[in-house]
């Protein structure tokens, strides 16, 4: 039940956003705006990101078994993971808030397929992820 | 007024991220983990996030502009090339290697714990990388 009070807030946060600022709220976009020279609109880009880490920091004083890290991965897996995630996002437009989330909600055509792409892909990679590393 | 909403959305979204169960990889490599032990939550998320906006969306579509706007920023591009796909199965296998996407890896920092800065300062070289390769084909 927690997941669905957790998503169903997740929706009216990207509900506000569009509603107000007329913006889709995926993360890996509004990041990597940031380190895009080009972009001018970083204000909005900050202070979303400033609400993540507060929000974060707030509900882990009431609720820290939130934040508990179970995993087998070593720190070379976190990099290789992060640096695909980076790279990949990118290249798809998109990661699990705006194409999962919001593209979804919007029926959009590629944002479904980028979704079967990535659970796929992501269904892939745990099983390898085991054959190498015994457990998750 | 519209930063203002940026800060706010950003602290709903990680509480949402955090009470749902995201902010622990274990939870979701466990959906992921079809062909092991199946842990159904991130359904529950997706689902009860995409209940709220698809109704809320159906709503503010209606609307010529946003309130604090002139326009709203939605995607144009309705094709599926390779590039969505490849992106989407590359961005997968990352997914899946660490059960970390870039929210929960943000909102994760405020642990302090090393896994997640490492996660994320690679996850910024990733993008970056892409940006100058796409720079290098335009030219």
């Amino acid at each position: 039940m927690e997941s669905v009070i957790g998503g169903m807030l997740i929706g009216a946060a990207v509900s506000i956003m569009l509603l107000f600022n007329g913006r889709i709220t995926g993360i890996s976009g509004i990041v990597s705006g940031l380190l895009d020279t080009k972009t001018l609109d970083k204000n909005w880009r900050i202070l979303f990101l400033l609400g993540l880490i507060i929000g974060g920091f707030v509900f882990k004083l009431v609720h820290p078994q939130s934040f508990t890290l179970i995993s087998n991965a070593k720190t070379m897996d976190f990099i290789i993971a992060g640096f695909l995630v980076g790279f990949g996002t990118l290249m798809g437009n998109g990661c699990t808030s705006g194409h999962g989330v919001c593209g979804i909600s919007r029926m959009s055509i590629r944002s479904i397929t980028a979704t079967v792409s990535f659970i796929a892909a992501g269904a892939v990679s745990v099983v390898l992820f085991k054959l190498l590393r015994g457990s998750l | 007024m519209k930063g203002l909403i940026s800060l706010i959305v950003g602290i709903i979204f990680s509480i949402g991220l955090a009470y749902s169960g995201m902010t622990q990889p274990h939870i979701v490599r466990g959906f992921l983990d079809f062909f092991g032990n199946w842990d159904p939550r991130l359904v529950g998320v997706m689902g009860g996030a995409i209940l709220v906006h698809g109704i809320s969306y159906y709503f503010i579509k209606k609307r010529t502009s946003p309130l604090l706007h002139t326009t709203f920023h939605l995607p144009t591009k309705k094709d599926i090339d390779s590039r969505l796909i490849m992106g989407a199965l590359i961005f997968g296998l990352g997914w899946g290697w660490a059960g970390i996407c870039p929210g929960p890896g943000i909102v994760s920092m405020v642990t302090g714990e090393p896994a997640f800065f490492y996660f994320i300062g690679s996850m910024l070289i990733g993008m970056k990388t892409f940006q100058i390769l796409e720079r290098r084909k335009s030219l």
